[in-house]
């Protein structure tokens, strides 16, 4: 006990979390467990620091933990501005291509439902497939030139696309050996400390999940990835999980990825699978 | 001044905007920064230009001194989730008639570099004299309410204070 | 095509009983710039931002308001109606660049 008492102080994380017999958030990250027993694990862990909260109030983020900000967060959603982009997306998504064909004719159902099942692994090409991908393939099937990933238009369709899920639990599914991998290696990445501040995603939102760092209280990673793309007021814009990503790896004093990279997708679906069971609610609001 | 903005801003058309502009700024009230190409045709800008509480209130209400009542209600959070997007919310008690409405209502942030954060004007048809948005806060600092009935009459708002906090990692 | 600034929103019910308040929400996107702050390169983004916002019922004037730079970015708008009439509701925005952009919905009042 006192031993694991020095190396908490070490990382000066006293008192965080000294349950000896319960997970240790530092065990989360080992790599060699598979996603079922991974999920399992997030679960519990989550469950023991927040023995109150069910499941699907991590949907709310950091506004779970304070009812003074939820009530602002309330007031925000009585028109969130992300419906901006929403129509914005509506309107590009329903604009035929050059050819005649829609963006709704590349997915099954039209677009409904999809976005629950993304980002994917396609065994043939061994990448991780996210709607934002998904999206330039389509354009690309159909004779026309890719968007910019960040771009406004491609925000507005991921948008559009992702919100065809609305009120749909997060089902990413990491089946077979190719997957697992991707799904381990982002696992690596979110436990993987870097930049000046040595920080890894872990740091913040499992280790300090719920409390303040700061001024701020900080989200825990269950949840989060079934509110993006969302509006944040920091931007005055809605964007991805990924561009959050960026801005993340730049406070902690690391060079951030473009969007889409090979880190960055398979952070994206450990992240999401993270979020299995949890209802997509799409544009999201936060600070 | 500011009784019937509606048919002000018709009387003034949009050939004084470029003329009031060159005015102002002859008369060093526009600071560079702030010496808008465009102004909408009966913006007040004189009032939104003001760097002080004080000249804020009397360029625009007319008056620094207004009594608080309690029919002035202002809502704002405690602590802002954000201070570029703090939401207030402004309910006047009103019977909101032709013979007694709220014809105006103007709300300040005292520090802001220009307090006057925004100036509505209402009719009896609003039914009530209700207006719900989002402010830009720079700091801990008090948001103010004054209303101006039809008759003249002026109240205000008790001043409320919002604390504007920097932020984590959140940025 | 997807910019930052215009596509007005309004949403309001479709319909109300005669004498009944009616919320109205509205949503615009404008990024409302200070004309304070700088870019990467340290150059002033210059002020942008919507100044007037005239509301009418009926082509009657319901509520004139008068914006500075403190209002936040992709301006939210809520006011009151007194359902009289059925009518179209009617709004305008305007900002400093000539910018110039209206929406409208329409009430049925039993």
């Amino acid at each position: 006990m006192k031993r694991l008492l020095i190396a908490l102080s070490i990382i000066g994380l006293a008192g965080v979390s000294d349950a000896a017999q319960a997970v240790n958030w530092w065990d989360l990250g080992n790599t060699k467990v598979g996603p079922a027993e991974t999920l399992k694990q997030f679960h519990t862990y989550f469950k023991e620091q927040n023995p109150k909260m069910p499941l699907e109030k991590y949907a709310l983020g950091s506004y779970a933990f304070s009812p003074e900000m939820y009530s602002q967060y309330q007031e925000a959603i009585q028109f969130n501005p992300g419906d901006l982009t929403l129509s914005q997306g509506k309107a590009l998504w329903t604009k035929p291509f050059a050819n005649g064909k829609s963006y709704a004719s590349c997915y099954p159902d039209g677009g409904k439902g999809v976005a629950a099942h993304y980002p994917m692994y396609d065994p043939k090409t061994h990448d991780i497939v996210t709607i934002g991908t998904s999206l330039n393939a389509c354009r690309k099937a159909n004779g026309e030139a890719p968007l910019k990933y960040g771009s406004s238009d491609m925000v507005a369709l991921q948008t559009y696309l992702t919100s065809l899920s609305n009120g749909m639990p997060m089902d990413v599914q990491v089946q077979g050996p190719g997957a697992t991998q991707a799904f381990e290696e982002g696992k690596a990445y979110f436990f993987m400390k870097r930049g000046q501040l040595n920080f890894s995603c872990a740091t913040c939102h499992v280790a300090y999940a719920g409390k303040y760092l700061r001024a701020q209280i900080i989200s825990p990673v269950q949840g989060q990835s079934a509110h993006f793309p969302t509006y944040r007021a920091a931007w005055s814009a809605v964007n991805t999980l990924q561009k959050r990503m960026q801005g993340c790896d730049k406070k902690v004093g690391a060079v951030p990825q473009p969007l889409e990279s090979a880190d960055y997708q398979r952070l994206e679906y450990f992240m999401s699978y993270l979020s299995n069971g949890i209802k997509i609610n799409v544009p999201g609001y936060r600070p | 001044m500011m009784s019937k903005p509606i048919e002000r801003r018709q009387f003034l058309g949009a050939s004084l905007a470029t003329g009031a502009v060159a005015t102002a700024a002859g008369l060093g009230l526009i600071k560079p920064q702030l010496a808008f190409a465009d102004n909408v045709a009966g913006w007040p800008a004189k009032a939104f230009d003001a760097k002080l509480l004080k000249e804020a209130m009397s360029d625009s209400v007319g008056k620094t001194n207004v009594p608080v009542s309690s029919k002035v209600k202002l809502t704002a959070p405690t602590i802002a989730e954000n201070g570029g997007a703090v939401p207030v919310t402004i309910e006047v008690d009103s019977p909101m008639t032709e013979d007694d409405y709220i014809a105006a209502v103007y709300l300040f942030v005292d520090h802001n570099p220009t307090p006057l954060a925004s100036q509505f004007t209402f009719t009896p048809a609003a039914g009530k004299a209700y207006i719900q948005q989002r402010i830009k806060m720079a700091k801990t600092d008090n948001v103010r309410v004054v209303a101006k009935t039809n008759k003249g009459v002026l109240m205000a708002s008790a001043p409320r204070e919002v604390k504007v906090t920097i932020g984590g990692c959140g940025g | 095509m997807a910019g930052n600034v215009g596509n007005p929103m309004i949403r309001m019910a479709s319909s109300a009983k005669k004498g009944e308040i009616v919320e109205i929400r509205s949503l615009i996107m404008n990024p409302m710039t200070t004309g304070l702050t700088k870019d990467k390169a340290g150059k002033v983004i210059p002020a942008h931002f919507i100044q007037t916002v005239t509301v009418t019922f009926d082509d009657k004037p319901l509520l004139d308001i008068d914006w500075s730079t403190a209002v936040s970015a992709n301006p939210y708008l809520a006011f009151k109606l007194r359902a009289e009439s059925s009518g179209t509701l009617k709004m305008v925005w305007k900002d400093n660049t000539g910018g110039n952009w209206s929406a409208d919905s329409k009430l049925t009042v039993a």
